[in-house]
C-alpha cells in the first residue's frame, strides 16, 4: 500500500514568555490510501497541533520541524505557502472541532461549498453547484438544493458539521483530517457523524486521520491507532493490537477509563488516570508519563525509546518489557 | 428583516420626537423669548404685544404642536436678523455642508480602513505602530489646531491650497482633511480590532484550510465581517462630523450650515439655531437608521432571522 501521508519525527515548538513550549515532539506515522488512523489522547496532548502542522496551518508563532513530511510522496515540509494553498482543500482537507464557528456567517452554504471547488478546478458555477448538491445529499442532508441558499446560522451544529464534511469532499481529496469533529455536538449524533465519515472514507478511498475521544468509535473504524501523551506518541499499532493487547501503562489506563466512585476525584484527573500532565516548557527528559505511572522507576527519568511489542508494527514507549506490560494489564483488568 | 426594520423605525421616531421637544425648549432656554425679541429698550407693553403676536402666550403644548406641524411642512419660521425665511437660509447652506461632510467621510474611510487592515495583518510591526501612533496623535490633537497647522503650511508657507471659500474642489481639500482627520482614529482602531478578531476566528482557518488565496481570505472572508461594526461607527462619526463642521467651516470660512450655526449663536438668532439643531439631529437619526439597515443587510444573522 502506497502511503498518502508520511510524517517522520514531527515537532512543534511554541516560544512563550515562560520559555519554549514543546507541545509536539518526535511524532511519526503514516496513512495509506483507504486507511483510517485514529489519534487519541487526553486533551492538550498535542493532537490538534499535530493536525495543524500537517496542514501547515499552525499559529503564527509556532515553529514546525520534521525529518520529513510527505503527501502522496511530495515533500510538503518545504513546499512553500503557494504550493500548500494549492494542496489544501484539494489534496487534503480538514474538518474542525467547532462546527458552530467554522463556517463564515456572511455567506451562504452554497457559496462556501462552491468556492472550495472553484478555487482548485476549472469548472463552471453550475457544475460546482451540482457537485455541492450531490455531496450534501451524500452527507445525509435533505432538501440539499434549497440548503445551498441558507446561511450557517440557520443550521444546527450537526448539519453544519455535515456541511463541513461535504466541503472538504468538494475536490475529492486524498486525505481528510478530522479534528474531534463531534466533540462539540449533541451526544446522540456524535456516533452518526463519525460513522458517516468512516463510510465516506471507504467510499472515496481516502486516507482519514481521525482525532477523537470516542474509543468506541475508534474500535469500530480505526485501522491503526496512535496514542499520544504530552506531545509524544506513547503507543501505536493496528486497532486490534492496541485494543486487545495495550502495552503502554497510559494506553492501558485510557482503555479502562471507568471511574471508580469515591476513589476517582473529580477534576483532579483527566480520564481515569490520577495526576496531571507535566509542563511542556523547557528541556524535557525521561518518560513524560512517569509522574502518573504506577510502575515508574528511577530509570524512567532517563530518555525512553520505543520498544517493539510482540506483533509487527506495534510499538510503545516504555522501559517495561512486553511481558511485564502484559502482566500489568492482567492485574488491572481481571479476566 | 421587516420586523427588525419596523422596530428600528419605531425607535428612530421616538428619538426624533424627543429631539424635537428638546429643540422646542431651546426658545425658553435663554429666558423669556418675547423679552429677548423685543430688545433692551422695549417697554412692558411692547413685550406683551410681541408675546401675543408670536403666540408665546398660548399653552406650551399648543405652541409645540404648532411649531412641530410647521417644521414638518418645512416652515421653520422667520429670521429677524437676516430678514428671510429660515427654511430658505438653511437649504441654501445645507448642500455645502453635506458636500464637505461627504468628502471628509470619504477621506477618512479611504485612509482609516486600509490602514486598519494593514495594521491587523501585521500586528506589532512598523505598520501597526505607525497606525497606532497616528491614532493617538489624531485623538490628542484637536481638529481646529490641525486645521490651523495645515493652513499655515499648505496655505501660507507653500501656497499650495486656498485657505478660504468654496469656489472649486481645491477649496474643499483642507477642510475635508481637517474634518475627516477627526474621524480617522476611531474608524481605524475599530477596523484593526475587528480584523484582528475576525482573522483569529475559526472560519478564517476554514477558509485557509480550503486553500483560498490570501486576498480572498482577507477581503471576502475577513473584511466583510469586520466591516459590519465599522458601518455603524462611520454613520455615527458622520453625524459628529456635521457637528464638527461648525468649527471647521468657521475656520475656513465655508458658507455652510456649520458657519451659519456659529453666526446664529453669536447673534442669538433662535429660529435659525433651532432649525439647524433639529435638522442635524434628524439627519443624524436617519443616518443611524440607515446604518442599522445596512448593518442588517450585511449581516445575514439579522437579515435572515
Ligand atoms: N497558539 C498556542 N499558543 C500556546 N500554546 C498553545 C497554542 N496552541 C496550543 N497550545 C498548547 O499546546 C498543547 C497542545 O494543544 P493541542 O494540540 O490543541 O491539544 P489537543 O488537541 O490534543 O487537545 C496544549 O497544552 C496547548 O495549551
Ligand atoms: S517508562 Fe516508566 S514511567 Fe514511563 S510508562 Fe514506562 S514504566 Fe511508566
Ligand atoms: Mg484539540
Amino acid at each position: 500500500m502506497s502511503d498518502i501521508l508520511e510524517v517522520a519525527n514531527l515537532a512543534v515548538d511554541i516560544p512563550l514568555a515562560a520559555g519554549m513550549l514543546h507541545p509536539v515532539q518526535g511524532v511519526s506515522f503514516s496513512i495509506g490510501r483507504g486507511e483510517t488512523l485514529c489519534l487519541v489522547g487526553e486533551s492538550g496532548c498535542g493532537k490538534s497541533l499535530t493536525a495543524l502542522a500537517i496542514m501547515d496551518l499552525l499559529p503564527r508563532t509556532a515553529i514546525r520541524t520534521a525529518e520529513s513530511l510527505t503527501l502522496n510522496g511530495e515533500d510538503i515540509l518545504n513546499a512553500g505557502e503557494r504550493r500548500m494553498s494549492d494542496l489544501r482543500g484539494n489534496a487534503m482537507g480538514m474538518i474542525f472541532q467547532e462546527p458552530m464557528t467554522s463556517l463564515n456567517p456572511s455567506y451562504t452554504i452554497g457559496n462556501q461549498l462552491e468556492e472550495a471547488l472553484l478555487r482548485h478546478r476549472r469548472v463552471s458555477h453550475r457544475e460546482a453547484r451540482d457537485r455541492a448538491v450531490m455531496l450534501l445529499e451524500k452527507v445525509g442532508i435533505t432538501a440539499a438544493a434549497s440548503r445551498l441558499r441558507q446561511y450557517p446560522h440557520q443550521l444546527s451544529g450537526g448539519l453544519r458539521q455535515r456541511v463541513m464534511i461535504a466541503m472538504t469532499l468538494m475536490c475529492g481529496p486524498d486525505l481528510i483530517i478530522a479534528d474531534e469533529p463531534t466533540t462539540a455536538l449533541d451526544v446522540t449524533i456524535q456516533a452518526q457523524i463519525l460513522l458517516l465519515l468512516a463510510e465516506l472514507q471507504k467510499e472515496f478511498h481516502m486516507g482519514l486521520l481521525l482525532i477523537t475521544h470516542d474509543l468506541g468509535v475508534v474500535a469500530r473504524v480505526a485501522d491503526r491507532v496512535v496514542v499520544m501523551y504530552a506531545g509524544q506518541i506513547v503507543e501505536t499499532g493496528t486497532a486490534t493490537q492496541v485494543f486487545a493487547v495495550p502495552r503502554h501503562p497510559y494506553t492501558q489506563g485510557l482503555l479502562e477509563c471507568i471511574p471508580i466512585p469515591g476513589k476517582t476525584r473529580r477534576g483532579a484527573n483527566l480520564g481515569a488516570i490520577p495526576g496531571m500532565v507535566p509542563s511542556l516548557i523547557g528541556e524535557l527528559r525521561g518518560c513524560r508519563f512517569r509522574e502518573r505511572c504506577a510502575y515508574a522507576m528511577p530509570a524512567c527519568a532517563a530518555d525512553v525509546a520505543f520498544r517493539a511489542a510482540e506483533a509487527r508494527d506495534h510499538v510503545y514507549r516504555c522501559l517495561l518489557t512486553p511481558a511485564e506490560c502484559a502482566g500489568n494489564a492482567r492485574r488491572k483488568v481481571p479476566a | 428583516m421587516l420586523i427588525y426594520a419596523c422596530k428600528r423605525l419605531g425607535v428612530a421616531v421616538l428619538v426624533a420626537v424627543a429631539v424635537s421637544l428638546l429643540t422646542f425648549s431651546l426658545i425658553y432656554l435663554s429666558g423669556d423669548p418675547a423679552m429677548a425679541l423685543a430688545g433692551e429698550a422695549a417697554t412692558q407693553q411692547d413685550i406683551e404685544y410681541i408675546r401675543k403676536f408670536y403666540g408665546y402666550d398660548r399653552p406650551l403644548a399648543v405652541q409645540y404642536a404648532d411649531w412641530l406641524t410647521k417644521a414638518l411642512t418645512g416652515n421653520f419660521g422667520y429670521s429677524h436678523y437676516l430678514r428671510q425665511d429660515v427654511a430658505d437660509i438653511i437649504f441654501s447652506r445645507l448642500p455645502v455642508t453635506m458636500l464637505l461632510g461627504a468628502c471628509a467621510l470619504v477621506f477618512a474611510l479611504t485612509l482609516s480602513i486600509p490602514l486598519g487592515v494593514l495594521a491587523a495583518m501585521r500586528p506589532n510591526t512598523m505598520v501597526d505602530r505607525f497606525a497606532l501612533t497616528l491614532a493617538v496623535v489624531g485623538q490628542a490633537l484637536p481638529s481646529f489646531w490641525f486645521a490651523l497647522i495645515m493652513i499655515f503650511w499648505f496655505g501660507i508657507v507653500w501656497r499650495l491650497l486656498p485657505i478660504t471659500g468654496t469656489e472649486s474642489w481645491v477649496n474643499f481639500i483642507m477642510p475635508s482633511v481637517a474634518l475627516g482627520y477627526y474621524v480617522t482614529p476611531a474608524v481605524m482602531r475599530l477596523t484593526r480590532t475587528g480584523m484582528l478578531e475576525v482573522l483569529a476566528s475559526d472560519y478564517i482557518r476554514t477558509a485557509r484550510a480550503k486553500g483560498l488565496r490570501p486576498p480572498v481570505v482577507l477581503f471576502k472572508h475577513a473584511l466583510r465581517n469586520a466591516i459590519i461594526p465599522v458601518v455603524s461607527l462611520a454613520a455615527v462619526q458622520f453625524g459628529f462630523m456635521l457637528g464638527g463642521s461648525i468649527v471647521i467651516e468657521t475656520i475656513f470660512a465655508i458658507n455652510g450650515l456649520g458657519y451659519l450655526a456659529w453666526e446664529s449663536i453669536q447673534r442669538g438668532d433662535l429660529p435659525v439655531m433651532q432649525a439647524i439643531v433639529l435638522i442635524l439631529a434628524c439627519f443624524y437619526i436617519v443616518l443611524t437608521y440607515l446604518a442599522d439597515m445596512l448593518n442588517a443587510f450585511l449581516d445575514p444573522r439579522i437579515r435572515v432571522a
